[in-house]
């Protein structure tokens, strides 16, 4: 069963994320890979993805003629993707002990998870 | 280069669409000839929808380490419905097809506009196996 | 001397790996490391053999490409031990490649069904070693068929095969008595596969490998090397009786079609008839075990030339008999089906209130779903519409999703 486990965060949150030590930050981001590397020696690893902060993101609309229109977006407060994990696990039980794993080691930010629609049909 | 466009279009309790048959229909066959479409053009990575937010789950970790499941959504949340990830030779191509998706059709077969969010993704090498 | 390379020479290349696997792991006794060498040649024979001709004996070619790997790899492994003693004799050992074949026992085959169906393997790893070892498929086609990357299969490989280091499990035929006990295990496995390529053969535009005919060929192949097994002929009879309807189960639109309104010419009527025949000779051996019972329902409808010509008593009754030897809610939810049909919509809702109390399926879309539909039978077409939807919330099966908002949306439109 796949799951996707999102990651997200406030433009204030990620610039409070920056001003760490530069060796907090950079000892987060081993106990990230640590835990990539446990996924995917266990064979539940998909993928996985840290994205690029809001400033480079575009929200687009169809506009009437086809051509898209961007807009302004993310206010300071509003909360916006800073990453993901797709995982390949026998059971939720597995895709949740995953998540709880993540925000352990992430100041224990809250970590949505939501189970991939499959493309098959159940019987 | 490769992006994410991510569709927020569900809110919990809110239930699903319903449209008459054949606006569902022609919904269901725009995605689906979109996704044929940037196939074909070798531009989609992969297309997936997800679980309705009934099921969505906030998980935290308690002090021993376990995962606790009943965290609590914020009332005015848009759960993420579904996502591509395309691989594209431009950022206009990829707001081009983030465009398209957005006018997928709704009731009365006109355009949703639902607002699509397009984030640059890393096409960085997967974590070492071993 | 060799052969051109043509449409059945994958098909041969497939047959031949597990062969292949039993003999070198056998001669090495070394069953895991036997494994990737076999790998390596299957991956060169692959890249070969398309250029350069299949040669005149495939098999030779493959054991003494293994062997060869194998024996580099021992070579560097005594290298790295520095143990100038066993350089010596496993010297004598490695010259002697060409006994490799001569080794060779019919039973290898089954051998690696078993130990790679070990119950001591988490499903997902059994069937990606079964899928390599006996099946002979390559980490990329499996990681295809199963939409994961390469890698990630690749690693469930090799845990299967540390498991079965650990555990100790040995290069040998269980007993007959072993058998009987871990027969089961491999029918499972077989089944698995079998289910994921049946229900993935829509969204064909993702042109996935097809497990379901991989599944039928190795139960196949299992029901030649086990012959009297009712439980092996009853599966691969469930298989063929189920995969016959494939071409009808989706439309133009990739959309979602149930059995009741298919369109049968679109069936498989060579596979039907073989699947009833399994399943004939099967059934008078005596034995009804779940994989036959299974089949008899499915040969039921397969036997139909339409809808209303089903035997839905028959059904009912089968369906009452899977309660007695193996009780499920699934099983119940397809009992209140069949009892609709012969004793009407009201008598299927009956059957489902026990459902509700069922912490097993309570809340599941198909419970709703069934309800939605026994609703509309009855003409209640608000709650039908209700249920739909509800179900449609809860399923994460696309098809199945897309399936239900139209019934719903048929329903309210009139």
């Amino acid at each position: 069963m796949k799951y996707i486990l999102l990651m997200s965060g406030t433009r204030a949150g990620v610039e409070a994320y920056h001003a760490w030590p530069k060796q907090d930050i950079n000892a987060h981001m081993a106990v990230l890979h640590g835990i990539n590397q446990d996924l995917a020696a266990s064979g539940e690893f998909v993928a996985t993805q840290g994205l690029s902060g809001p400033k480079e993101a575009k929200v687009v609309r169809g506009e009437k003629n086809g051509l898209p229109v961007t807009d302004g977006i993310f206010p300071e407060s509003k909360e916006f993707l800073l990453g993901y994990w797709i995982v390949d696990v026998a059971n939720a039980e597995r895709a949740y002990a995953i998540a709880g794993r993540i925000s352990a080691v992430s100041l224990n930010m809250p970590i949505e998870v939501r189970q991939f629609a499959t493309h098959e049909a159940k019987s | 280069m490769k992006y994410i466009l991510m569709m927020n279009t569900m809110k919990a309790g809110h239930g699903v669409p319903a449209w008459p048959k054949k606006d569902l229909q022609a919904h269901i066959g725009f995605m689906m000839s979109i996704n044929k479409e940037l196939h074909g053009r070798g531009e989609l990575v992969s297309a997936e929808g997800l679980a309705f937010p009934d099921q969505a789950k906030l998980i935290r970790a308690d002090k021993d380490g376990q995962p606790v499941t009943d965290g609590i959504f914020p009332e005015s949340k848009e759960f993420l419905a579904g996502f591509w990830i395309i691989d594209v030779d431009s950022p206009q191509r990829a707001y081009e097809i983030a465009a398209t998706v957005s006018a997928a059709p709704g009731p009365g077969g006109a355009p949703l506009n639902m607002p699509i969010e397009v984030r640059q993704v890393m096409s960085g090498p997967p974590p070492d196996m071993l | 001397m060799t052969n051109k390379w043509d449409a059945t020479s994958e098909h041969l290349l497939r047959e031949l790996a597990p062969q292949v696997l039993g003999a070198v792991a056998r001669r090495f006794r070394d069953f895991p490391s036997a494994e990737d060498a076999v790998q390596e040649a299957m991956i060169a024979a692959f890249t070969q053999w398309p250029q350069q001709g299949v040669p005149e004996n495939p098999r030779g070619w493959l054991i003494r490409v293994a062997s060869r790997r194998m024996t580099d790899n021992m070579r560097s492994e005594i290298a790295r031990r520095e143990r100038e003693t066993a350089v010596a004799a496993e010297t004598e050992n490695l010259t002697s490649l060409l006994d490799v074949e001569a080794d060779m026992d019919p039973d290898d085959t089954l051998i690696l069904l078993f130990m790679c169906c070990h119950p001591a393997l988490s499903p997902s790893s059994a069937i990606a070693l079964t899928l390599r070892a006996v099946g002979g498929l390559t980490t990329a086609e499996i990681a295809n068929a199963f939409l994961v990357p390469e890698a990630t299969i690749a690693q469930r490989i090799s845990r299967a095969k540390q498991t079965i280091k650990t555990s100790g499990v040995p290069f040998r035929l269980p007993s007959p008595h072993e058998r009987t006990g871990r027969l089961p295990a491999v029918l499972h496995v077989l089944y698995l596969i079998f289910s994921e390529g049946y229900t993935s053969s829509i969204g064909s535009h993702l042109q996935r490998f097809d497990l379901a005919c991989e599944a039928i060929r190795l139960t196949r192949n299992t029901k030649t090397l086990l012959p009297d097994s009712p439980e092996v002929a009853g599966l691969l009879a469930l298989m063929l009786l189920t995969d016959a309807r494939r071409a009808a189960r989706t439309g133009p639109d990739e959309e979602l079609i149930p059995l009741d309104k298919q369109n049968r010419t679109l069936w498989d009527h060579s596979q039907i008839s073989e699947g009833l025949e399994l399943l004939t000779a099967a059934l008078s051996k005596g034995s009804v075990g779940l994989y036959q019972l299974q089949a008899a329902i499915a040969a039921v409808h397969d036997e139909a030339e339409s809808v209303e010509d089903t035997d839905w008593p028959q059904i009912l009754a089968l369906y009452e008999l899977l309660n007695r030897v193996a009780p499920s809610p699934m099983v119940t939810l397809n009992l209140a089906i069949a009892a609709a049909m012969v004793h009407g919509p009201a008598k299927g809702l009956e059957l489902l209130r026990a459902l509700d109390r069922d912490p097993r399926i309570a809340g599941h879309y198909r419970l709703d779903a069934v309800r939605a539909h026994f609703f509309e039978k009855m003409g209640d077409h608000e709650a039908a519409i209700q249920h739909y939807r509800m179900a449609a919330a809860r399923t994460t099966s696309m098809p199945e999703r897309n399936y239900l908002l139209t019934q719903a949306a048929r329903l309210a439109g009139d």
